[in-house]
């Protein structure tokens, strides 16, 4: 795992990071193409928080299907990509994050407190949003160099990030959990995967 | 679409008088081409509201809407508009009636607020009937026809506030639920009344779903005295039209000084009792949904902010966020029920 990663992988310029570079935005694009059609239903605020929320949890559950991707599949584009692809979930975190401060709370410092306190499924999503965050500063390549082994032992909280993901979508949910088992059958199989090739080898 | 701030908007523009005759005329027209068009009163789209102007919301311009069965029609035709001032009316503005009838929850057709609407197709509401049972002088199974025959039908203009923190003014059209248990001669022992839901499977993609974590069919209860008050109200239409099957056709409950939860839709069953009956939401998550579910900015809820809330329909660059007021605005009415409550504790 992560093997591929860091100062040896090379980069050959090609279309490949471009292409899911663009992809990428495409969800984001669709919302403001439909802010922009005031196509967001009768209660917008809502309906970004979910759109957002989901996005991030979906390129975090995309993330980490890259590394087994490529140990299948033997190709190495799987893991060049996956910076970037790791970075998109904590710009789709960060977009959900800033639309329940703004809109949804209206920036009332008292109430965005005492939400992160108060409510489990907002203070696990807060923990996750946090691990994203010192993920996404300590992955530039110079930072993997200067932390060397410490690199791939903080790196490893992507995993503890995810489950919180899956935690507080079931949190959310209300008299069906078919979409937290969904999200929480992919990550197992992820981890799964993780923790076979680590016991097998 | 276009949406305004409820704030923007002049009480005489949701209604305007020149509007409301040329949908009149419109819906006249439609309807007199389609009667001639097919001359089956069965099959002929009847447009409703034909009083329109009277009442203070008529459905949308060019809405038709075929009768549930033969026995409908004509149902709509003296009902008796709104009073002009509150408890039974508000002057805010209404939720236009694609929104009420587009955002919805109704998890027995789905999750997303948009499933009741899109997934709701296969639900049937003819024949219908009701069981009236317990604690009653005249129990027994009734059609529906029969429950509403004796009463004349009255339009009401209430807030409803769902605890998900968005709420949204409805246009009802129905009757007093104290009028109905009157009917039926509730004993001296009937001290709470037991409401459940229709349960069709196969028009029901939410109650088939292996993943459903709730114990269907959805069940709803009222203290007597509660049940009694004037504001409850059985609601068969809103918005001078049937009501469509994801606001809980062909009949279901408001009360609107609770959260959205109580008004339990497509009513088959009330059960008159002396003990206080299960609900729903209460035996699924107990610290989160109580048996009174009164709207309470005061009463901290595990998932919800409940100290404001989003007037709908908003647009992004339009929000109309108010303050949620206790028993939503309707203490007046019904504040004295709980004067002995700890509302607090009885959440
Ligand atoms: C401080 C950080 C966070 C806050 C305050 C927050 C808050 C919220 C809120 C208010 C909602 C809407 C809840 C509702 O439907 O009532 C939501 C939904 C959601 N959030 Fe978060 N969240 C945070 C972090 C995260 C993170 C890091 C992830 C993913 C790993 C995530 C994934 C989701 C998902 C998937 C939904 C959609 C639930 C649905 O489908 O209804 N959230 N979040």
């Amino acid at each position: 795992m992560a093997k591929a990663v860091g100062p040896s992988a090379r980069t050959r310029p090609g279309p490949l990071k471009p292409a899911v570079f663009s992809l990428s935005l495409l969800p984001l694009a669709w919302l403001v193409w439909r802010i922009a059609g005031n196509d967001l239903g009768p209660d917008p605020v809502q309906e970004l928080a979910t759109a957002t929320g989901e996005w991030t949890l979906r390129f975090l559950l995309i993330t980490l299907s890259l590394t087994p991707l490529r140990q299948l599949s033997g190709r190495i584009e799987f893991v060049r990509v996956r910076r970037m692809v790791g970075l998109f979930a904590l710009f789709y975190a960060c977009l959900h994050f800033f639309i329940w401060m703004s809109l949804l709370l209206a920036f009332r410092w008292s109430a965005i407190g005492e939400e992160l306190l108060e409510r489990p499924y907002i203070s696990v999503g807060f923990v996750s949003l946090l691990i994203l965050i010192a993920l996404g500063a300590t992955s530039p390549k110079a930072m993997v160099r200067r932390m060397g082994r410490n690199w791939k032992r903080l790196h490893r909280l992507v995993y503890p990030a995810a489950i919180l993901g899956v935690v507080h979508l079931t949190w959310i949910l209300r008299t069906d959990v078919g979409e937290a088992a969904l999200y929480g059958a992919i990550l197992a199989i992820l981890l799964g995967h993780r923790l076979w090739r680590h016991l097998t080898r | 679409m276009l949406i305004k701030k409820p704030a923007d908007i002049q009480p005489s523009e949701i209604t305007p008088e020149s509007v409301y005759r040329r949908r009149r005329e419109f819906m006249r027209d439609g309807a007199m081409l389609a009667a001639g068009a097919m001359l089956s009163p069965l099959a002929a789209p009847v447009a409703l509201a034909q009083q329109g102007d009277a009442l203070k919301a008529a459905a949308p311009a060019g809405l038709t809407r075929t009768p549930p069965a033969p026995w409908w029609e004509g149902k709509f035709e003296h009902v008796q508009p709104a009073p002009s001032e509150e408890p039974f009316y508000t002057n805010e503005s209404l939720t236009p009636y694609e929104d009420v009838t587009r955002y919805n929850n109704f998890y027995e057709f789905g999750m997303d607020k948009s499933d009741p609407h899109n997934r709701s197709g296969e639900f049937r509401t003819e024949p219908w009937s009701v069981e009236i049972s317990g604690e009653v002088g005249k129990p027994g199974t009734y059609h529906l026809e029969d429950i509403l025959k004796p009463h004349d039908l009255e339009e009401r203009v209430y807030r409803l506030r769902c605890v998900e923190a968005w709420s949204m003014v409805i246009p009802w059209i129905g009757f007093p639920l104290a009028d109905l248990i009157k009917r039926f001669e509730p004993t001296s022992r009937a001290r709470y009344v037991e409401f459940e839901t229709a349960i069709q499977r196969d028009a029901m993609p939410g109650v088939r779903s292996r993943f459903s974590i709730i114990d269907w069919p959805y069940r709803e209860g009222l203290r007597i005295d509660e049940a009694m008050n004037e504001l409850a109200f059985l609601a068969v239409g809103l918005y001078g039209s049937y009501l469509p099957a994801q606001n809980g056709a062909p009949i279901r409950l408001v009360v609107p000084w609770k959260y959205g939860f109580k008004s339990i839709k497509s009513i088959v069953r009330m059960n008159f009792r002396e003990t206080q009956p299960n609900t729903s939401w209460n035996d699924l998550q107990p610290n989160e949904y109580g048996f009174y579910a009164n709207v309470n900015p005061a009463v901290h809820h595990p998932r919800w902010r409940q100290d404001t809330e989003r007037r709908l329909p908003q647009t992004l660059f339009s929000r109309q966020v108010i303050p949620t007021r206790l028993f939503n605005g309707y203490g007046e009415q019904v504040a004295h029920l709980y004067k002995d409550l700890d509302l607090a504790r009885h959440y």
